[in-house]
């Protein structure tokens, strides 16, 4: 261990690698920013650092990382091959049997692993766990040898029903080292022992092909930090929100899919509950697609499995993230039933907006805000433009959007910004109200370059109390790296009736959980301030297919009795809560035991990012410029990261910082909190 | 109407019937529900039944044949009350099979009716000759199961318990059906509330105006697609195997003629009605056309608009019109037929937008026994096969049907269910279509009993005739069905169809589903793309 004391977290996104750095011994944060160099992310990550920190003086570094993911959604994994149950080669490219979208029967699919690398072999567990035919260890030899001769570099091995009985893939794990050049190997029983063949071999899949790109990544990335004189920890985040070792991450590749956006989710937790608003949901407005997640209770939302493309599957437990195509890049058309409608189709970065004159000719939201006024032409965020061009984002939305509707240019962009805004709602609706959650008790924290624009329409339009604007929305995901707290999920399946599970040799088996999961935390050589424990159970009535999750009121460290009277009342609740109704008499059935280990990290104290105690009102206001908020008006504006704690601001009025823009609608207030974060809420609101 | 607010209503009322959708797969006890998805939720006009809003996740079909289900009940109660629910399964009222359970409830707001809403799924057994209903040999809907005529479950919020006892005695699986039951009343119960809310924002007024432009504007937008075809006139026929009785193919023939922004399909050259159980219901026909017509144009709206400009002829007493007691138990093979004829016919009048064939049958399969135990049991599974090749490339392999959107349960799922053991699942090389862009592959699946004793059925079609494969394209392997007794494996009589073959344990059925067809001459093929085709097996 150094004697560092810099934290600093890291987020590499697709333009933009951005670093959070927080120092332990003064209290205090800086934030960094520099481009991403494409194919060279591990050298572009650690020059960033360079430039901000000696490396010897880092204790840390937490990372958030996008590799793996533009790596499944580019086609650029690692040749994989895949080992299989006789007859059952091609699991992974029939799917389950769905199709790409619902209307038009277009589209195909391409696995990520192809079927001349996919190999059977003799042997056969039944769903009891019963083995109807051992493995044959020589077939397993002579079909990992093949593989590896026609240039597999990393093997997956899936047996049917293994997470039953994991004997014949143990043993086909040991036949395949005997002849398989390096350590990546996936087994389906380790990586996800819950029943679906697809979804297991999909996730298994997924890991092997990211397992020598991430692998290798990660290497080099440790290797160059080493070299530099970093002599800290190496964390990196997962999708669950929690952080694991490198070591980890090179063996569970796939549970990387949604690292940088699961921080991003981790930080709004954080800061929303430091502000006294544990209710958020989270709203990133990015170029294609606006991400939605909840936070209850200052606790993010889990869901079991995540579709990263069509076909791609990945069950782990991660942060539950709603996606969908309505960005700052979404198109806006009129449609053969003279419908307005923006999105799913977007300009991208490349060519982008019309406004960014790189060769873009079709209107989108940026567009609709530029013509507004709402972002400042001469000064767009992000640095990488030296202005806007406001006039053919005009003439674009006149052409394609005003005159098919009759309107002017103006009325066409409010129509534009008003049709996207309610399908952002409705992405907000679909993750509160529609899943029981009083939108009066959550705070929207709109986060990433455009969000905060939206922010006063998308409270009023779904019934929000309130939006926080954190002080660095940009910066958010780098920030939730290092708040990350250390967690490790295990899934396992029962398949048991209620009535025949043995509460002393269920609660065995959930200490087993906790003991695997505990040593992982040890092995990381992390210090925690703490450990807590979580079990859920996904049960159901018997004959039904979908699960609820039910959490087991249990002490902190997960530990006290279990009753079969206790799980039943649990069930009731969650059932009850979920469907408005019980099935008396009918018998319950216990599918999974799904067990969450979490080490606690110290966090770092958000005051360290408060405004200077010498801001004023008076230094931060800049000049006035005309924008749109229902009529033209002459709208105040502010430097945002210089007002003071405290400062309240009523609307109109626009708050630009470097990398986002904040609009103060009409009828709503801006406060400064003690944090430095913006509170946008209706006038004269309480706190 | 502003298209603003238009725009802003559109998306809260679909997210309603979304909402009902994902409330019934969630908490539906049969795997037709619950994982494939054989369902629908929607919303239908107070006066006409007319279908004003349908969920997006729900089977396709339903969209045409809910607007006839609702219209049955608004002409037998004009009493309906606030707090009713009515169910019913007559398919000759509602279209369909009797599997499908309708649930229709009235919407009231300031003592009237503002809309109906529908909730309607595939129950895994209500009686009849066959377990799970898919009867080949019917000649009467009396052998397909029990009929239930549109009658009030829920009079005024309270349930008639008589009612609910006959509808659960008609089932083999009572308790699965009352599970199901009580998902459909779930769904039911959140779009009342929700939309009561919608409403309390927006006034019953703007949304009921809201509702009215919608239906006109995707007439609008039907008209101006169907004004980018040529006029003139197209002939497109298919056939059906046979009728699961006698081995003669039946005829589903199109005549389809454009003039300006009207289409007219007039069906009437197909054959008439038949003695077996591929007959379907004039409203099932419509619903049908509605589907190709939405593959076709996906961009045109889910609501009753759609059909304004169509013109759909069928004469009385054809297949295509079946009146009661003709068996209609086996619709989806011959609305899968009507799909295909529509895509062969529009490859010819849009061959930019053409697509092969895609498998055409469900393949539903049924495996009854009674386990050791005494405990009766019923696996039902439908399964996949290959779409046709599309302007965009090779078609999809093991795709779901153009009516469904089902997905299919996992193998680990059905052995932890039932006393089999799958010996086979996968992709069935050289069944895709011959190409420009190849068909997709069907799939082949193999089952083993581990019972002392199981009657099987298989209820599909494309034995006899492939699915097409369009502008020079090769047509799909067809359809293969066998079983293995006494070591020596067998085919149906009737290519398509098995009806109560006897399994002893260690006998296996054999399903080999079809390929989609191909699009465009095989001799234009990208010799990199047929190259790789060999080198991964899809053809030999």
């Amino acid at each position: 261990m150094s004697g560092g004391r810099l934290v600093v977290g890291v987020d590499v996104g697709g333009t933009y690698t951005d670093l959070f750095l927080f120092d332990e011994a003064t209290g205090r944060a800086r934030v960094g920013k520099v481009p991403s160099t494409r194919g060279q992310e591990a050298a572009g990550f650690a020059d960033g650092i360079i430039g901000l920190a000696p490396l010897p003086d880092i204790s840390a570094i937490v990372h958030g990382t996008t590799v793996g993911t533009n790596a499944l959604l580019e086609r650029k994994g690692a040749r994989a091959g895949l080992i299989t149950t006789q007859g059952f080669r091609d699991v992974l490219e029939m799917r389950r049997r769905d199709r790409r979208q619902t209307w038009g029967l277009t589209g195909n699919f391409v696995p990520v692993i192809e079927r001349d690398l996919r190999e059977e072999v003799p042997e056969r567990t039944l769903a009891d766990g019963s083995i109807h035919t051992p493995v044959d260890p020589d077939a397993v030899r002579a079909a990992a040898a093949r593989l590896r001769d026609a240039g597999a570099r990393a093997l997956c091995i899936v047996f049917l029903h293994s997470y039953a009985n994991p004997a014949n893939e143990r043993a086909a794990l040991a036949a395949a080292r005997e002849v398989w050049p390096n350590g990546d190997i996936t087994i389906s029983s380790d990586i996800l022992p819950e029943i679906r063949e697809f979804e297991r071999t999909s996730t298994a899949a997924l890991n092997a092909v990211l397992q020598p790109v991430v692998g290798s990544y990660l290497s080099t990335l440790d290797a160059r930090l080493r070299d530099g004189g970093f002599g800290g920890e190496f964390l990196i985040v997962q999708s669950n929100g929690g952080v694991m070792s490198v070591e980890t991450a090179q063996r569970l590749p796939v549970r990387t899919a949604l690292s940088g956006p699961a921080a991003g989710v981790i930080a709004a937790a954080h800061i929303a509950t430091e502000a006294g608003f544990p209710d958020v949901i989270t709203g990133d407005v990015g170029g294609t697609s606006f991400d939605v997640s909840l936070v209850a209770g200052g606790e993010p939302a889990l869901a079991a499995q995540s579709t990263i493309d069509f076909g791609l599957v990945v069950r782990t437990p991660m942060i539950e993230i709603t996606t969908i195509g309505a960005g700052g890049g979404s198109i806006a058309r009129v449609d053969a039933a003279g419908l307005l409608q923006v999105g799913p189709d977007s300009a991208g970065s490349v060519p982008g907006p019309v406004c960014y004159a790189a060769g873009g000719t079709r209107p989108t939201v940026t567009d609709a805000n530029v013509v507004l006024g709402r972002i400042n032409a001469e000064r767009p965020i992000g640095g990488k433009l030296a202005r806007l061009d406001r006039d053919a984002a005009a003439d674009a939305i006149l052409r394609d959007v005003g005159r098919p509707l009759g309107l002017d240019a103006t009325d066409a962009a409010a129509a534009i910004l008003r049709v996207a805004n309610a399908r952002m709602a409705s992405a907000l609706r679909l993750v509160s109200i529609e899943r029981g959650h009083d939108p009066k008790r959550f705070s929207l924290m709109p986060f990433g370059g455009g969000g905060a624009l939206h922010a006063g329409a998308l409270i009023r339009e779904v019934g929000l109390a309130r939006a926080l604007v954190p002080r660095y929305p940009g910066v958010t995901s780098a920030l939730g790296c290092v708040i990350a707290d250390m967690r490790h999920d295990r899934v396992r399946t029962l398949n048991r009736l209620l009535a025949a599970i043995e509460p002393e040799a269920l609660r065995a088996e959930m200490d087993a959980a906790v003991a695997d999961l505990s040593a992982l935390l040890d092995r990381a050589g992390v210090a925690f301030t703490g450990r807590s424990v979580t079990h859920e159970l996904d049960m159901s009535y018997l004959g039904q297919t979908h699960t609820v999750a039910v959490r087991l009121d249990l002490a902190p460290d997960g530990s006290g009795p279990v009753t079969q009277a206790a799980l039943l009342a649990a069930f009731e609740r969650a059932y009850g809560g979920a469907y408005g109704r019980l099935l008396p008499g009918a018998q319950v059935r216990v599918l999974n035991l799904r067990t969450a280990v979490t080490g606690r990290r110290p966090k770092i104290d958000l005051l360290s990012l408060a405004p200077d105690p010498d801001a004023s009102l008076d230094a931060a206001r800049r000049d006035p410029r005309r924008v749109w908020v229902g009529t033209w008006q002459e709208v105040p504006v502010f430097d945002r990261l210089l007002l003071p704690v405290g400062a309240c601001i009523a609307g109109p009025a626009v708050l630009e910082q470097p990398d986002t823009t904040i609009l103060v609608e009409p009828g709503h207030q801006g406060r400064v909190d003690r944090f430095g974060n913006l509170i946008l809420e209706p006038e004269g609101a309480a706190n | 109407m502003d298209p603003v607010t238009l725009a802003v209503l559109k998306g809260r009322l679909e997210g309603i019937a979304d909402e009902m959708d994902a409330t019934l797969f969630r908490s539906a006890f049969n795997p037709t529900i619950a994982e494939a998805h054989d369902a629908c939720h929607g919303l239908y006009d107070a006066a006409t039944g007319a279908t004003l809003i349908q969920g997006k996740f729900g089977l396709p079909i339903f969209v045409g044949v809910m607007a006839f289900a609702t219209k049955a009940v608004i002409d037998k109660f004009p009493d309906a009350a606030d707090g009713d629910v009515f169910i019913f399964n007559d398919p000759y009222l509602g279209g369909t099979h009797l599997s499908d359970l309708r649930l229709i409830r009235p919407c009231f707001r300031d003592g009237r009716i503002f809309c109906w809403l529908g909730s309607v799924g595939h129950w895994h057994d209500v009686g009849g000759a066959v377990p799970g209903n898919y009867n080949p040999a019917a000649t009467e809907y009396f052998q397909e199961g029990v009929l239930i005529p549109p009658v009030r479950l829920y009079r005024a919020g309270a349930l008639n318990q008589d009612i609910l006892d006959i509808v659960l005695a008609a089932s083999r699986l009572p308790d699965v059906a009352y599970g199901d039951l009580q998902a459909h009343l779930s769904a039911l119960d959140l779009g009342v509330a929700r939309l009561a809310v919608l409403l309390d924002e927006y006034t019953p007024d703007t949304v009921a105006e809201a509702l009215r432009e919608l239906q006109a504007r995707a007439a609008t937008q039907i008209r101006a697609e169907i004004a980018t075809l040529p006029d003139g006139t197209w002939s497109q026929e298919d056939f059906l195997d046979n009728d699961g009785r006698t081995d003669e193919p039946l005829r589903i023939a199109c005549d389809i003629t454009k003039q300006g922004e009207r289409l007219t399909l007039d069906f009437s050259r197909s054959s008439p009605a038949c003695a077996g159980p591929v007959n379907i219901s004039r409203a099932t026909t419509v619903a049908s056309v509605y589907v190709a017509l939405k593959h076709l144009f996906p961009e045109v709206a889910a609501n009753s608009g759609v059909m304004d400009p169509i013109e759909v002829i069928v004469p009385a007493g054809s297949l295509l019109d079946a009146e009661r007691p003709k068996p209609v138990g086996g619709y989806t093979e011959t609305i899968l037929r009507i799909i295909d004829v529509l895509f062969s016919a529009f490859a010819r009048i849009r061959p930019d937008r053409a697509c092969g064939n895609a498998y055409g049958t469900i393949n539903a399969l049924s495996i009854a026994g009674t386990r050791a135990d005494g405990r009766r049991w019923v696996l039902f599974q439908f399964f996949g096969g290959g779409h046709g090749g599309t302007p965009e490339g090779d078609g999809l392999s093991h795709g779901n049907p153009p009516i469904a959107t089902a997905i299919i349960p996992p193998v680990e799922v059905m052995e932890a269910a039932y006393p089999v053991r799958y010996t086979q699942w996968a992709l069935r090389p050289d069944s895709g279509g011959a190409g420009e862009q190849r068909g997709g592959l069907g799939a082949v699946y193999e089952i083993e009993l581990l019972e002392e004793h199981a009657e099987a059925f298989v209820f599909a079609e494309r034995a006899r005739f492939a699915p097409k494969g369009v502008l020079g394209g090769g047509d799909g392997a067809p359809n293969h069905i066998a079983y293995r007794r006494d070591d020596g494996w067998e085919t149906p009589p009737l290519g398509s169809k098995v009806v109560g073959v006897q399994l002893e344990r260690g006998d296996r059925i054999r399903l080999e589903s079809p390929g989609g067809g191909g699009r465009g001459d095989p001799a234009r093929r990208d010799p990199e793309a047929a190259a790789r085709d060999h080198r991964l097996g899809y053809v030999s």
